[in-house]
């Protein structure tokens, strides 16, 4: 609750001002759509003032077209500039928001890169795409309507009564004694309104959401004879928040009425002293008139910016999120730029590391310390939670360790750049994702130079032929969300065939935890002999036989390393890996 | 056309209110133009020095004008969004009748673009129909033809034609010209937008990898250059809508500059009192500002229709399964049984079941196992009547499914499918959907057998916990066990499980199955597993591979057999955990 609340007071003005300072070019955009909006009103003034002029000759003078000429000229002119002017800032305000949008976006992007997997991942990633999107897109509105209009909606009624002011003092002091007024109930009524134009668009989204809810809720609805019931549920879900909805804004109404009778009763009252004025001719018939004028001028920019409100609101909370997420700290240094790079074969120590993820309590991994020996195979083991996804993620540099250091070669990875260590290492995940794209692209990802020869090769060598030969465009299949789907072990295979490719010294494999069909599991198991041939290796196993292919070991639990060792050694010892896979054993018994 | 008009047929019933609203929308129009005109006249007049007696009555206006444009501009906003929340309400309720007989089999097509959300908005789109399109557009004729009438009545034909002409070019001519300049960059812009949406949902739903190959940089790159395509497009649109104010403006100011010219001679002729030339001006102004939100009226009008039309081709959609005309009474046999099914999904597609034929006598227990795509979650949807089969018949106690009523069919069999749906709701709403009446000793009866039990005892509000967005995030395993529970209580002769113990660890998965089996004994029960964990308890196992039965058996004859399932086995019994 009292997070909500921060997050509130937070989301006032400090979001605009946290975007000026972003966003390097915004305040240009932003200062120019002003004065553009300034110099429309100075059009404005100036069309009213030959306007006034001619009514004022016309009607009291009685001089003809002739005489009025120039002034008439005068007029088209000032309506043209006019209308030039409201072209360009519209203009301007509209390229500011393509800007600030792409900047946006892209720092966005990039740094969602830099958080990684250990924060981009999961169930988050409908949300971060959601921010990305459209979240961005709803700055549009914020940034090209409502921010100018605060600004014009103070400075115009300003600047109009700055010129009214010596021409009828009387009138100026009219418009600026309700001006203070308006402003006023702005910030007291709009204040409110503003909270509850947010409950209102609350409870529309809530019905929306549980509408969502029900649709995708049918079949279940269905098998439990529920669905026609739910109908009744639907009506009455919407009445009841269409009541509710009402009531908010009602009163949201209400404000603007208070604030609308203002400005019409002032500028009638304006009216009426005018016309006493004129009646004892303390006042000529051409400031009346050209009062009279701009009066409604005076009020229309606050009125707009009613307008603009919700669009403003959308787009503060838009920004809330974009720049809570761009301040979220990177788990990566980006590195030094040691010259030093290791080659040929690695060996990879872990020196009494540990790791906890933001937010947590209890360590994820800590005092790890493990040797990968150039060129074998150590397989991590252990029960679910115990860490073994953030060994994973510490090699791959997805994180850095919180205490301890990795080293390769006996230089400290940490001190390489993040782009240089991971050329050295090769990923397989549990679950590989497949970009758009037809499958060639998609083994290309791992080496972009690669001749076909070499990608086909390295499909031969993952035992991925069969996948391929499947598909009814070969390579040139397109896969992903629009194109052919992939089953488990076949994306499994893809996986390791851009392994193959990378050609990395190093490889770490996420085995899926779940058994495939028995063709995949078969060519899976030969492939990964082949692709650990020669490299240092670290597979998280689910499988008994990739641990017994290991040369190494290593069992986690709860963050610890409890035991190192070969299937055979380990077994004699009869400790925690003895009681695992015994276990596991009598599972299936 | 056809879909305005459709869509128009919503405001039918409340078309009094539709009136009212437009009537209060003129009178908003009208008082505003009342107290410009008013005012002008009154200074107009006073100049004049005329008795101050002559001048009540515009003073009187101005004021009254000046209340009442506040006020009705209050009523109108209050009916108008009243109309449109009935309308929202109504168009809800008529959009879910039509999707639930469309269930699942006919939506299943369009799950890969996210139906359901993209309905979603399409209602939200059509709330705009009444309140920023259908309303200002009936308004500004009204006014035009209002302004035109006294104009023509009062002054002279020739200004009002000119205003009129204006009007039109503001209120239609602009919208039009912005409208015909925009389509193609309107167009580039929507394709370069879901390109680069894709891009993006790809780059961070494949973070790892990307990181992993050292292949971000490029995806960024990829990324910017979009954007920056997009950026282009966008720049040229904002010149081309940002006319839409600025030529609007024009046409206005344009038109006083004209009824100027126009008025000059006649007020020097004394066609028209010198008196009322600040009043046409003014006058003139002020209609212009019902035609003002016309450009955006256009825009919205052009989303709606879009949003129609595709709600109405989802709704338009015949159920792919139908009813009966005179339907059997509830089944009372509890024998399942397929007859030579086959099964495609589309007509251009291949068989995904042929030939399956099994049956599953009351107190029997049947498995169907298989690698996944093996078409083993196809056997619930016929089973569950989604779908019907495309050769031979799906019986129910020696009755064709088709010949029961589908809530008949669907109260005699409790089932735990794959994408079983917890609701934004208390966990005991969820549980109760299965039976509404059950007692708390049946609830805690199917979560004991659930193994939910202690779960529940650890959450602080108990089974009044909300599920979902603003409650607890429930795991995998917890839903699936939720999910059992519900199907459980429910307490239907015939249990269909698919994948019941999905996203289980060992132990909760011997468990569940275990209660299962041993205390539900007298069930019909058709088990769907890849998982072949007590599969001894079967009393018949049909191994499904790529749409055929391949191998059928009891487990330990499966085994002897060295097929398939033996492989399966075996690939299972490397696993750990």
């Amino acid at each position: 609750m009292s997070a909500e609340k921060a997050k509130k007071q937070r989301g006032g003005s400090p979001v605009s001002g946290e975007l000026l300072r972003q966003v390097k070019h915004a305040r240009i955009f932003l200062a120019s759509a002003i004065v553009f909006g300034m110099l429309g009103v100075c059009a404005t003034i100036a069309q009213m003032v030959f306007l006034s002029k001619i009514v004022h000759r016309v009607f009291l003078g009685g001089e003809g077209s002739e005489q009025v000429r120039l002034l008439l000229v005068l007029l088209l002119g000032a309506v043209v500039l006019r209308s030039g002017l409201l072209w360009l800032r519209e203009i301007v305000v509209q390229r500011g928001a393509v800007y600030v949008k792409s900047e946006l976006r892209e720092r966005l992007f990039t740094h969602l890169m830099r958080l990684g997997p250990s924060y981009a991942s999961g169930e988050r990633t409908g949300e971060l795409v959601a921010t990305t999107g459209e979240g961005v897109e709803r700055l549009d509105a914020y940034f090209s309507r409502y921010l100018p209009q605060v600004v014009l909606s103070v400075v115009v009624p300003l600047l109009i009564a700055t010129y009214v002011l010596p021409l009828d003092p009387i009138s100026a002091i009219v418009l600026m004694a309700t001006a203070p007024a308006i402003p006023v109930l702005m910030v007291l009524v709009g204040r409110r309104a503003e909270e509850s134009v947010q409950r209102q668009w609350a409870t529309l989204s809530r019905m929306s959401a549980h509408f969502l809810d029900v649709l995708q809720g049918l079949p279940t609805l269905k098998i439990f004879g529920r669905s026609t019931a739910e109908r009744e549920r639907v009506a009455e879900v919407s009445d009841e928040f269409r009541e509710r909805t009402f009531e908010v804004l009602r009163f949201a109404f209400l404000s603007g009425l208070v604030l609308e009778f203002t400005a019409t009763i002032s500028i009638a009252l304006v009216a009426v002293a005018l016309g006493m004025r004129l009646l004892y001719g303390n006042i000529s018939f051409e400031v009346a008139f050209l009062v009279l004028l701009l009066a409604p001028e005076f009020y229309r920019p606050l009125r707009e910016l009613g307008v603009h409100r919700h669009a403003g609101m959308e787009g503060k909370a838009a920004a809330g999120r974009i720049f809570e997420l761009l301040a979220t700290p990177a788990p990566v240094s980006s590195g030094s730029s040691a010259t030093a790079r290791p080659t040929g074969q690695l060996s990879i120590e872990f020196d009494d590391v540990g790791y906890s993820y933001p937010g947590s309590v209890r360590p994820a991994l800590s005092g790890v310390s493990l040797a990968l020996p150039a060129g074998t195979c150590t397989a991590v083991i252990g029960p679910s939670g115990a860490g073994k996804s953030t060994l994973v993620n510490l090699l791959i540099r997805f994180v850095e360790p919180e205490s301890g250091r990795i080293t390769a070669n006996g230089l400290c990875v940490e001190d390489l750049s993040v782009e240089t260590w991971r050329e050295k290492v090769a990923l397989v995940p549990q679950r590989p994702y497949l970009f758009y794209g037809s499958i060639l692209d998609n083994i290309r990802l791992a080496r972009p130079n690669a001749t076909r020869e070499e990608i086909e090769r390295a499909v031969v060598l993952a035992g991925a032929s069969g996948v391929v030969e499947r598909l009814p465009q070969g390579y040139d299949t397109e896969v992903g969300e629009r194109g052919v789907r992939l089953s488990g072990g076949e994306v499994q295979r893809v996986a390791i065939a851009r392994a193959f490719l990378q050609g990395t010294p190093v490889l770490v494999m996420d085995e899926p935890s779940s058994s495939l069909d028995p063709e995949s599991e078969r060519l899976i198991g030969v492939a990964l002999e082949r692709l650990m041939r020669d490299r240092t290796v670290l597979v998280v196993a689910h499988r008994l036989n990739t641990v017994y292919r290991a040369d190494r070991i290593a069992m986690l639990e709860e963050g610890r390393l409890v035991e190192v060792g070969n299937h055979t050694d380990l077994i004699e010892r009869s400790g925690p890996y003895a009681r695992f896979v015994g276990a596991h054993k009598r599972m299936l018994a | 056309m056809r879909v305005l008009v459709r869509l128009l047929k919503f405001l039918s019933p409340r078309r009094w209110q539709v009136a009212l609203a437009i009537l209060l929308g003129v009178g908003v129009m009208v008082s505003n133009i009342g107290l410009l005109t008013a005012a002008a006249y009154l200074i107009a007049a006073s100049a004049l020095k005329v008795l101050l007696s002559q001048l009540a009555l515009p003073m009187f206006l101005a004021q009254v004008f000046g209340a009442s444009r506040a006020f009705l501009r209050y009523a109108e906003r209050l009916v108008s969004h009243h109309v449109t929340f009935k309308l929202l309400a109504d168009l809800r309720t008529w959009l879910y009748g039509c999707l639930e007989p469309l269930s699942p089999a006919r939506l299943l097509g369009y799950r890969s673009g996210d139906l359901l959300a993209r309905i979603i908005k399409d209602v939200e789109e059509l709330e705009n129909i009444y309140l920023r399109a259908f309303s200002p557009l009936i308004v500004s004729a009204i006014l035009s033809f209002l302004t035109f009438s006294l104009l023509y009545i009062f002054f002279d034909s020739s200004l009002a034609f000119m205003t009129l002409g204006f009007l039109a070019l503001a209120g239609i001519g602009v919208p039009l010209l912005v409208n015909v300049l925009a389509r193609k960059p309107g167009r580039r812009q929507l394709t370069l937008r879901a390109e680069l949406n894709a891009h993006i949902v790809d780059g961070i739903q494949g973070i790892p990898d990307l990181l992993a190959l050292g292949r971000a940089g490029e995806q960024r790159e990829s990324i910017s250059a979009l954007d920056l395509k997009l950026g282009r497009v966008q720049r040229r649109m904002a010149s081309i809508t940002g006319l839409q104010d600025a030529l609007g403006d024009l046409a206005m100011n344009l038109a006083m500059w004209t009824v100027l010219i126009l008025a000059i001679p006649l007020v020097n002729e004394g066609r028209v009192g010198g008196i009322y030339a600040a009043f046409l001006i003014l006058l003139v102004l002020g209609s212009f500002e019902a035609v003002r939100p016309l450009g955006g009226a256009f825009q919205f009008l052009g989303r709606s229709l879009g949003a129609g039309e595709r709600l109405f081709e989802i709704a338009d959609l015949k159920p792919h399964v139908l009813g009966p005309g005179k339907p059997l009474p509830a089944p009372t046999g509890r024998t399942l049984e397929f007859n030579r099914i086959g099964f495609r999904y589309r007509e251009d597609e291949p068989l995904v079941l042929e030939e399956i034929s099994f049956k599953v006598e009351p107190g029997n227990r049947v498995a169907i196992v298989g690698p996944s795509g093996s078409g083993k979650s196809t056997v619930v949807n016929l089973a569950l009547r989604f779908w019907e089969p495309t050769h031979g018949t799906v019986l129910l106690g020696g009755h064709d499914l088709r010949r029961y009523a589908e809530e008949d069919l669907r109260g005699t069999i409790g089932a735990v499918t794959q994408d079983t749906y917890l609701f934004n709701e208390t966990l005991r709403n969820n549980l109760l959907l299965a039976k509404p009446g059950a007692s708390d000793t049946e609830v805690e009866c199917a979560l004991e057998r659930a193994q939910l039990t202690e779960f529940i005892s650890r959450l602080p509000r108990g089974l009044d916990s909300w599920v979902g967005e603003q409650g607890l995030r429930l795991s995998g395993g917890e839903r699936q066990r939720l999910a059992v529970a519900r199907a459980l209580l429910k307490d239907a002769p015939v249990l269909i499980l698919d994948e019941p113990t999905a996203n289980l660890d060992a132990s909760t998965e011997h468990h569940l199955l275990t209660s299962i089996y041993e205390l539900m004994p007298e069930h019909t029960m058709l088990v769907i597993s890849h998982r072949l964990i007590h599969m001894e308890r079967m009393d018949e196992i049909l191994v499904l591979d790529r749409g055929r039965i391949v191998e059928r058996g009891t487990h330990h004859q499966l085994l002897e057999a060295k097929g398939l399932y033996e492989r399966m086995v075996e690939a299972q019994n490397q696993m750990l955990v």
